[in-house]
């Protein structure tokens, strides 16, 4: 009953205000002339410094949904559940060599979307629009997905209704005033509210791990409770260590999630908003302390089994809501007070990661199918307002897609968008180093691994479901004799590469036109000041030269 | 602002801004978390925490002196 949280409710509803109001005030926060325009609304005049550039993409980077999944995955199956660590480990690096490239060109060129860069790279809009496609599917799920860790909340809360309306209406609201202060403010509102969800996030987490072993026996206690849930489950596959079977899947999991998050539009998003080359660097050896929280927070699944924790029911007969152990162990463990924090930061933590991947798919169509097909000599103020409006667009889609579907229907889709998104790194990644590849050759690529990719998923079971059972794809249904899984999107991406160049070569032969490359070497390491961009010709340089390309 | 040249020619120095052979040292924070071997097991324990957990939060500083050290090194001297 929600009466028996009531202190927790208050408390959560009150940092939830706050935020709303920061969100609104911030359209005033370091405010620049002139708000219509798109490089002031989506990406915050491309001005963010250090600070604000690592809270930003922190909390961009690391959503509600995975403060709440990876725990509930370490519960469930143990020592695979960890693969978030590592995962969060080799992005930097590669961040550091690859997007800091996609910044300069970016930044001279005034492209606003990774879709942007490749339209000009290989000069073909059919390929820009398979990347902003892409893009924007794979960005939906991971916005409804944020509301998944909101319900996992309220529910704990014993906030639920009677029917699919009343039960969704708390999310409905809050969703309602994400979008209008989103729609107000452009990115400046998530980048404001990331300080306080991040703070919050850093001190309950800081408690979590410093207070909850001493009340649960210390740390060797809590392993071995793991450690003795997991011997004692049939699945083979669990357990507080890896075995032989899961570590391939492990190491690809890993790699291909890394590869696949930093071109995600919304991390792109946040980096394209920092001011300088060395904001960025700096922050690739800044952003770890994430990583390590993250490692703290997946470690809360492992309480969870020590604290006796049983998750929720699910929303249908005879399951259970995983996602909720993490917000009753908080329950079950922490005053009533902490625990409504706790819950707010999950819940605040929900609205900087959905606001910017509302607005980084805002600014994919703006730029990529609105500017390209519908209106070429669309103004930037044009372009701001196209931007503002589709924000609200995909935020009512995300809402429908938690209210009107099982949210299984959201989870399994993240899951697909992973992959797709894996299946842009021909184009986008590579395109930053090299230009060999032809424009045909990566879309036909992209189709091969796309098909792929779905036809893989499909095959996937789990002990629950015949398809989209997860992204273990057993090796054996390759005819190899073994029980070892793999990560779907690396298999899928490895084909795309592939077919990408036995095409470019095929095309090559047949001396197929290549199109223009309107990049220059040099454009790779621009830097803010720098002499071929002033704010002025930035903004009027596309118009300016679109009609010599 | 002059339309820009497709096949405008590179120049070395402004090649050499991007291309430090101190880059390939990011491969090691890339390689490293991810060979299980070094990570699969649970002694010795710190504080509780089988190898498992502690090794792979240990790579973590890793990455952070490995992006330090390679950000240090090739940042632009002279210029701010």
């Amino acid at each position: 009953m929600w009466r028996d949280h009531l202190t927790e409710i208050i408390v959560f509803s009150l940092l939830f205000l706050l935020v709303s109001a920061m969100g609104f005030v911030a359209a005033r926060w370091r405010a620049p002339k002139d708000m219509a325009h798109l490089d002031e609304w989506g990406l915050g005049g491309r001005s963010f410094g250090g600070w604000i550039t690592w809270f930003l993409v922190g909390g961009d980077l690391y959503t509600a949904y995975t403060f709440v999944a990876v725990p509930a995955l370490m519960f469930g199956a143990g020592a695979a559940g960890f693969f978030a660590v590592p995962y969060t480990i080799v992005i930097y690096p590669m961040v550091f060599l690859v997007l800091v490239r996609l910044w300069s060109v970016s930044h001279r060129h005034g492209f606003v979307t990774p879709a942007d860069f490749v339209r000009k790279r290989f000069d073909s809009p059919v390929l820009a629009l398979l990347i902003a496609i892409t893009g924007i599917v794979a960005t939906m799920p991971y916005i409804a997905l944020q509301l998944v860790g909101i319900e996992a909340v309220l529910k704990t809360m014993g906030v639920t209704g009677d029917n699919a309306l009343a039960r969704h209406l708390p999310i409905i609201i809050a969703f309602a005033i994400l979008a209008a202060y989103t729609y107000q403010s452009g990115l400046r509102a998530p980048a404001l509210i990331a300080f306080v969800k991040d703070s919050l996030i850093y001190i309950v987490i800081l408690v979590a791990v410093i207070y909850l072993p001493y009340k649960l026996g210390g740390w060797g206690d809590i392993f071995a409770a793991a450690d003795a849930k997991f011997d004692a489950s049939p699945n083979p596959n669990d357990g507080i260590l890896l075995n032989g079977n899961n570590q391939l899947q492990y190491v690809t999991l890993a790699f291909g999630s890394a590869l696949a998050l930093f071109l995600y539009p919304h991390s792109i998003t946040g980096v394209l908003a920092s001011r300088n080359r060395d904001v960025i660097k700096r922050n690739m050896s800044a952003l770890p302390a994430y990583s390590l929280l993250l490692g703290l927070i997946a470690l809360l699944g492992y309480m969870a089994i020590a604290a006796g924790v049983k998750p929720l029911p699910g929303a249908k007969e005879g399951t259970v809501d995983s996602n909720t152990v993490v917000p009753l162990l908080f329950d079950q463990q922490f005053p009533d007070w902490f625990a409504g924090v706790a819950y707010a930061a999950i819940g605040i933590g929900a609205l900087v990661p959905a606001a910017i991947m509302s607005i980084a798919a805002a600014n994919l169509f703006t730029r990529n199918i609105y500017k390209e097909y519908l209106k070429r000599d669309a103004s930037p103020a044009q372009e701001a307002n196209v931007s503002k409006i589709t924000s609200l667009v995909v935020k009512v889609g995300a809402v429908a897609c938690i209210v009107f579907l099982d949210p299984q229907f959201s989870i399994d889709l993240q899951l697909i968008g992973g992959v797709i998104i894996l299946q842009t790194l021909p184009a986008v990644a590579l395109g930053l180093y090299t230009r060999w590849f032809h424009r045909t050759g990566l879309i036909v690529g992209w189709v091969a691994g796309m098909g792929l990719g779905m036809w893989m998923l499909y095959q996937v079971a789990s002990p629950t479901r015949k398809h989209f059972g997860g992204s273990a794809f057993p090796l054996s249904e390759f005819g190899f004799d073994t029980p070892k899984t793999i990560y779907v999107g690396i298999v899928a991406v490895l084909v795309n590469l592939a077919v990408a160049a036995l095409v470019t070569l095929a095309l090559r032969a047949g001396k197929v036109d290549e199109g223009v490359d309107g990049t220059t070497p040099d454009d790779y390491f621009a830097d803010e000041g720098d002499p071929r961009v002033t704010p002025g010709a930035e903004r009027d340089a596309d118009s300016a030269r679109e009609p010599v390309a | 602002m002059a339309a820009p040249e497709p096949e405008a020619p590179t120049t070395a120095p402004s090649r050499a801004k991007d291309h430090s052979p101190w880059n390939w040292l990011l491969f090691i924070p890339i390689v490293v978390p991810l060979i299980p071997a070094f990570f699969n097991g649970d002694s010795p324990r710190i504080f509780g925490f089988p190898r498992y957990y502690w090794l792979q939060l240990a790579w973590i500083l890793l990455g952070v002196a490995t992006t330090t050290l390679v950000y240090q090194m090739t940042k632009k001297r002279g210029e701010r």
